[in-house]
């Protein structure tokens, strides 16, 4: 054993790999294989799972359901589509506006002198690693009826002299979008910033000098370049907010329910485990199919390790 | 050309945008020193030590003036508990993901092994999936096994084996051990090879090359890598809110289960702490990787 442990260089590696292993196979690849058998099972009365093959659950989330009026046996119940649907446009959505607000953060970044560029991105990696949970909190305290923006426009409205109803903004889609900007935001700057940093500036000045005006050089070298950054991004934006489910629990109330509210509901308050283990393994394959075809199109870059 | 050129459209919108990430953060520190009870309106600074007047009408105590919700803070039991929970958790799960991390990097960096492959596609699979979908995953494989177990050798009461901090532990070294080992694999392909030959030439076996050689080289990487999984394990909410059970509430989780019901400037002073907390771990990791560059 030892005499082989010495001489047999495969062997060294597989020894040492091997505790990684157990736990990526133990806590991730087992655990996934067995999501996928529960959701073909059935809830029993005491919310326990009754191990089986039955695709009811399936059918419950599109949308498939044998409770109809008017005398149907079966008829169209289009909640839990809407909730997917819901998902899949805020995660839609959330990821425009962060390409959008975190590009030209980035380019700044990208574009400042070495020896401050450091601590600009010190700047944005002190928000992100704040508690999620607390991070929340502040929009909780911000978007609040009674809370602080409400307060300023109310104290500024008093210096005016003006009638101020304060504006309903927690508990709405709006403040949910919000939310999720500001947690995920930083994972789309530190990619982009990657991508640009690697440009050379020769490349800018041979655009310069062959008559590029500046606005010609950022759309044809700049960006180009740099799409490796945003394709990066957006897998790191897109994917987390589809499973989110702290945000709209808290900033959302009962008015914005995501997938990720109903498949914590089901482990939780409804006890349905079979039919979470369900809406959990559809949330996964349509994040892998979104990516898959996304990464088809533009590319996987390396710069989703450096984030 | 003027390689550092920003037009003010650029400039305009990068301080917009850190003033959105900022505004927050200094809004929950300010009112960490709110001087109303209730948190839902600015009552000004607690300016003075010795009695304080809540609302107009409340007086308390507070012999810790302008900190007075810091010292309350201290007082609470379930946070002085959730916080030894939280540290346990990650002392344990940073230094078992950190050892079990470096080896998978060495592996897959130096070897050749049949398991390769799968090794290091595995550790992508958590950047791929939303943590949801692991957390519940998890959870059923625990509470499948559990309840397995406890019906094989019929184990009842309290006795029965339940979600507890182990559970915890041994999600969070799950999740950190991807992360640590891409970033000691970083590290090794950096690495000159040659330092090691001329180390074996001089007449140093394998392992006083690896201990004299090669680990103080990767060091930095390591202990990045180890701070990296403990940030992320203090950070985790959604894993670690689906393998918590009785008695292994940690911070996130409790401030969670708090905002669900009330809110007072106690959690502000928390939030104040977690973010000092924060940026003292992250100056320290900028200062390792000045000194690896």
């Amino acid at each position: 054993m030892l005499k082989r442990l010495r001489e047999n260089k495969a062997f060294q590696g597989t020894i040492l790999a091997i505790p990684t292993l157990i736990f990526m196979v133990g806590l991730l690849i087992i655990p996934l294989i067995l999501t996928a058998i529960i959701s073909f099972g059935t809830r029993s009365p005491d919310g326990n799972v009754i191990y089986g093959f039955s695709l009811h659950n399936y059918a419950r989330i599109f949308g498939i359901s044998s409770e109809c009026q008017n005398g149907k046996s079966i008829c169209f119940d289009p909640l839990y589509m809407q909730i997917l649907g819901r998902s899949l446009s805020l995660a839609f959505n959330t990821t425009v506006l962060v390409i959008l607000m975190a590009y030209p953060l980035s380019y700044f970044i990208a574009r400042s002198h070495p020896r401050r560029r450091n601590t600009f991105l010190f700047m944005v990696l002190v928000p992100l690693w704040t508690n999620f949970v607390i991070r929340v909190y502040a929009w909780m305290m911000l978007l609040r009826t009674q809370g602080v923006i409400n307060g300023v426009i109310g104290w500024v409205a008093g210096l005016l002299g003006l009638h101020f109803v304060p504006l309903e903004m927690i508990y709405t889609p709006g403040a949910v979008l919000v939310g999720m900007i500001y947690e995920f935001l930083p994972f789309m700057i530190l990619p982009i910033f990657t991508s640009l940093e690697k440009i050379e500036t020769p490349l800018y000045e041979a655009a310069a000098d062959l008559g590029a005006n500046p606005f010609r050089t950022f759309l044809r070298v700049t960006l180009p370049l740099s799409m490796p950054g945003v394709v990066a991004g957006t897998i790191l934006v897109f994917i987390p907010v589809m499973g989110t489910f702290i945000v709209s629990d808290l900033l959302g109330g009962k008015q914005v329910i995501l997938v990720g509210n109903l498949i914590q509901r089901q482990f939780l308050d409804a006890r349905d485990p079979t039919f979470g283990s369900a809406a959990s393994l559809i949330l996964m394959v349509m994040t892998l199919i979104v990516t898959y075809f996304y990464t088809r199109k533009f590319g996987f870059g390396e710069e989703i390790i450096s984030a | 050309m003027n390689p550092y050129r920003r037009s003010p459209f650029i400039r305009i919108s990068t301080v917009l945008v850190y003033i959105f990430l900022y505004a927050p953060i200094l809004v929950l520190i300010i009112f960490a020193f709110n001087s109303s009870r209730t948190n839902v309106l600015f009552g000004g600074f607690i300016t003075h030590f010795g009695p304080l007047s809540m609302n107009g009408s409340t007086v308390i105590q507070s012999p810790c003036g302008p900190f007075h919700w810091f010292c309350e803070l201290a007082k609470n039991r379930e946070v002085m508990g959730a916080t030894k929970n939280t540290l346990t958790i990650a002392f344990i799960s940073t230094i078992s993901s950190t050892i079990i991390g470096t080896m998978a990097a060495l592996a897959l960096q130096r070897y050749n092994f049949k398991l390769k492959s799968l090794t290091q596609v595995s550790l992508y699979i958590p950047i791929v999936i939303p943590e949801i979908v692991m957390g519940i995953g998890i959870l059923v494989l625990f509470s499948q096994v559990f309840t397995f177990l406890n019906g094989v050798f019929g184990i009842t009461g309290d006795d029965r084996l339940g979600m507890g901090l182990q559970t915890v532990i041994v999600s969070h070294i799950a999740f950190s051990i991807p992360f640590v080992t891409l970033v000691v694999q970083a590290r090794l392909q950096g690495f000159d090879k040659s330092i090691e030959e001329a180390a074996m030439d001089l007449g140093a076996n394998e392992l006083v090359t690896f201990w004299r050689v090669t680990f103080p080289t990767i060091l930095p990487g390591i202990l990045s890598g180890g701070l990296l999984a403990f940030t992320l394990s203090l950070d985790d909410f959604v894993i670690t809110f689906f393998t918590t059970g009785p008695g292994a509430t940690t911070l996130p989780i409790y401030v969670y289960g708090l905002l669900r019901r009330i809110i007072t400037p106690q959690v502000n002073a928390l939030s104040a702490v977690w973010v000092m907390i924060v940026f003292s771990i992250m100056l320290l990791m900028q200062k390792l990787e000045n000194r690896a560059s």
